[in-house]
């Protein structure tokens, strides 16, 4: 029940606790709170609302994050984030209706011209690996490579002790038990990186594409949302499925060590996501892919997730306080995503990121 | 004659007051002219909604043409969108559902009706009502944690006892077989749509003339031949009434099916398998849909209302011929 529920009802539950909590406590750390992170930002903004919208993926990060920034930083700044999907947060930023979109995937060509304030900027903030997670009794270390999970979630395989796990993990004894794929029913953008990672990687024996929905076996299970997928493999033996970093910790699953490109077996860590960030290209944009990163301490199904706004602010008082809230993101931010179960950025690509938010005008 | 006496006291009234107008003529023309606005403005509302989701699907509808509806394939990434699948996983939940919750429905409300004392009969309205009153996701969420572990052993049973008798074995099995299945969204909505049913036709049972029964049990009907050959002829189109709005419900809900059906594109009578109704696609995947995608999401919404309005349509054409068989004998 309370990792169904988590997303939906502990989280503001528990944001509105600590907010409490931290309202009562603040006449005696009042201080701290002036001499704070983010120097550039220690004056104190006016009363300002900042709206955002997008991806759920990187909602457990903003949520602490924003409200550290709004206790700690900018307590005259209210920022509310709504978890609605990537999409819907690309949507609402192009009508203007909001003042910044999370999202882990990247505006298509195509939608670029619908963006009513004219050019945006990507900020990459945090990345997570996720995590290839089962559930098979007498069995507490896999190892897979991308060719064995293509097959896998395609159904080619449906019994555990196939030739091609047996092959991926030489000592381990694989009960004859039937593999239950359990994927997204919801359209994803964590089914996205995991399919884009198998087009990548296993091409010849992946075929079902990638996206956000893809077309499924008719024997396979779909659950809502990462906690969801996360609950039905806790609770099926002989359950797989590709879970975020965060729930997967959350609900103790046993995860999978992958095989990368380098031929290494890295489990999925933060320090491994990390690591692919750092091996991966940055593009002009600042926009990074580390899917299948060639590291030989690379996590190879590593998800980057980015806050995308506009480089010309229409509002003084608004931009500035954006310009805070992403600075502060990328700084007082970046210490805390481990404990969030999310990797900071590595110094080179935290760089680039920070230019980006210099880059944006301010009226 | 009784009709006519209203008309002729008006005449001498509008004579009497010579010339002025009464007021109550002006109301009631207002009255007219509201009660029309409310009964065209529902109409109105509903034609609306039909032309711009077909609009919004249209991109969608003429793409795949009639493979919308013939084509089990959906498949995003390559922009393929048949719902055949989905319809038949809405059909499927809402017969199951109507299968369980029509007889009890009915027999409820008969006991309630006809057999339980005063005192009783108001608790268990009382309860059936609030049955209503329970958000679907609470239903959905019980069916989730509570049901479908549970039930999964029962599946299994049934499943290894008629493996070796025909359709049974199709029908009472699954693949892969699964808690989360067509059958338990069947039965949660089953009992979701049960306190509608029932508190319909108890209201339609309450209206079978008193003396007609008597009339049943005098001529030395027993209880049982009192309801079937007073109270059920009598109140045959309501029962189907009843039953339709049920069976809409059925059809159109959602969170509680999108939690327990399993999401898998499969057109199967296997009842233990997981699948998906139009429903339950739609809330699943609207929220990352895009262009094409989208409106062959909206496509769906359109599928579901046509064919809701459909068997609305035939249900009543079957009542309205039994009905006229029954008044001519």
């Amino acid at each position: 029940m309370t990792t169904f529920l988590r997303r939906n009802a502990l989280v503001p539950l528990a944001a509105v606790i600590l907010v409490l909590a931290a309202a009562c406590g603040s006449s005696g750390s009042g201080k701290p709170a002036a001499t704070g992170p983010g120097g550039s930002t220690s004056a104190k903004l006016p009363a300002t609302t900042l709206k955002g919208s997008g991806s759920s993926f990187q909602d457990p990060f903003d949520e602490e994050v924003f409200r550290d920034f709004t206790t700690d930083a900018q307590p005259n700044v209210t920022v509310n984030y709504n978890p609605a999907g990537s999409g819907q947060g690309q949507t609402d930023l192009e009508g203007q209706l909001v003042d910044f979109a999370g999202s882990d995937s990247l505006v298509v060509p195509g939608d670029v011209t619908k963006f009513k304030g004219g050019a945006f900027l990507y900020i990459p903030i945090v990345s997570a690996p996720i995590t290839i997670s089962y559930n098979l009794s007498g069995v507490t270390k896999l190892t897979l490579s991308a060719a064995t999970i293509a097959k896998i979630f395609s159904t080619k395989i449906t019994k555990w002790d196939a030739s091609e796990i047996a092959a991926d993990n030489p000592g381990v004894t694989l009960p004859s038990t039937s593999i239950t794929v359990v994927h997204r029913s919801d359209g994803s953008g964590t089914t996205n990186n995991f399919t884009t990672y198998l087009t990548q990687a296993a091409a010849s024996d992946w075929t079902l594409g990638s996206g956000k929905t893809v077309n499924w076996a008719s024997s396979t299970i779909g659950a809502a949302k990462n906690a969801g997928v996360a609950g039905k493999i806790k609770s099926t033996d002989g359950a797989i499925g590709y879970v975020d970093f965060a729930d997967a910790t959350l609900a103790q699953l046993s995860v999978a060590s992958v095989k990368n490109s380098a031929g290494t077996a890295v489990p999925p860590t933060l320090a491994g996501a990390t690591a692919a960030m750092a091996a991966a290209t940055v593009t002009a944009d600042v926009t990074v892919s580390p899917m299948n990163a060639s590291g030989p301490d690379a996590y190879p199904i590593t998800s980057p997730t980015y806050i995308i706004v506009y480089a010309k602010q229409t509002s003084h008082a608004q931009g500035t306080a954006l310009k805070a809230l992403l600075e502060y993101v990328l700084d007082a931010g970046q210490s805390k995503a481990e404990a969030l179960n999310f990797a900071a950025l590595p110094p080179a690509l935290l760089a680039k990121a920070k230019a980006q938010v210099d880059k944006i005008v301010v009226p | 004659m009784v009709a006519e006496s209203p008309s002729q006291d008006s005449a001498p009234v509008a004579h009497l007051t010579d010339g002025h107008r009464p007021p109550g003529r002006v109301v009631d023309v207002g009255f007219r002219l509201l009660a029309m606005l409310a009964g065209f403005s529902v109409l109105i509302i509903l034609g609306l909604i039909a032309f711009s989701t077909t609009h919004t699907a249209w991109p969608a509808f003429s793409k795949e043409g009639i493979h919308f509806f013939t084509s089990t394939t959906w498949d995003v990434p390559k922009q393929r969108f048949g719902a055949l699948a989905f319809i038949g996983g809405t059909l499927l939940v809402s017969a199951i559902a109507l299968v369980f919750a029509v007889p009890v429905s009915i027999g409820l409300a008969l006991f309630i009706t006809e057999i339980a004392p005063g005192k009783l009969r108001r608790w268990i309205v009382t309860v059936v009502d609030l049955l209503a009153a329970v958000p679907s996701v609470v239903y959905g969420l019980w069916g989730l944690l509570v049901v479908a572990p549970k039930i999964i052993g029962f599946y299994k049973d049934l499943a290894s006892d008629f493996a070796h008798v025909p359709i049974l074995n199709t029908l009472l099995s699954g693949r892969p077989l699964s808690g989360v299945s067509f059958m338990t969204a069947g039965l949660v909505v089953g009992l979701m749509i049960t306190p509608i049913i029932t508190s319909i036709t108890r209201e339609v049972f309450v209206t079978v003339p008193t003396a007609q029964k008597e009339a049943a049990v005098a001529l030395g009907a027993t209880r049982w031949e009192m309801i079937r050959g007073a109270v059920f002829p009598h109140s045959r189109g309501g029962i189907v009434g009843a039953v339709l709005i049920g069976l809409g419900r059925a059809m159109g809900e959602t969170i509680a099916v999108v939690l327990l059906i399993g999401s898998s594109t499969e057109l199967t009578g296997r009842l233990f398998s997981p699948g998906e109704t139009m429903a339950s696609v739609i809330v699943n995947q609207f929220g990352e849909a895009q262009d094409l995608y989208r409106a062959a999401l909206v496509g769906l919404g359109v599928a579901l209302f046509a064919i809701t309005i459909i068997i609305g349509v035939i249900a009543r054409g079957l009542v309205a011929r039994v009905e006229a068989r029954a008044g001519g004998a």
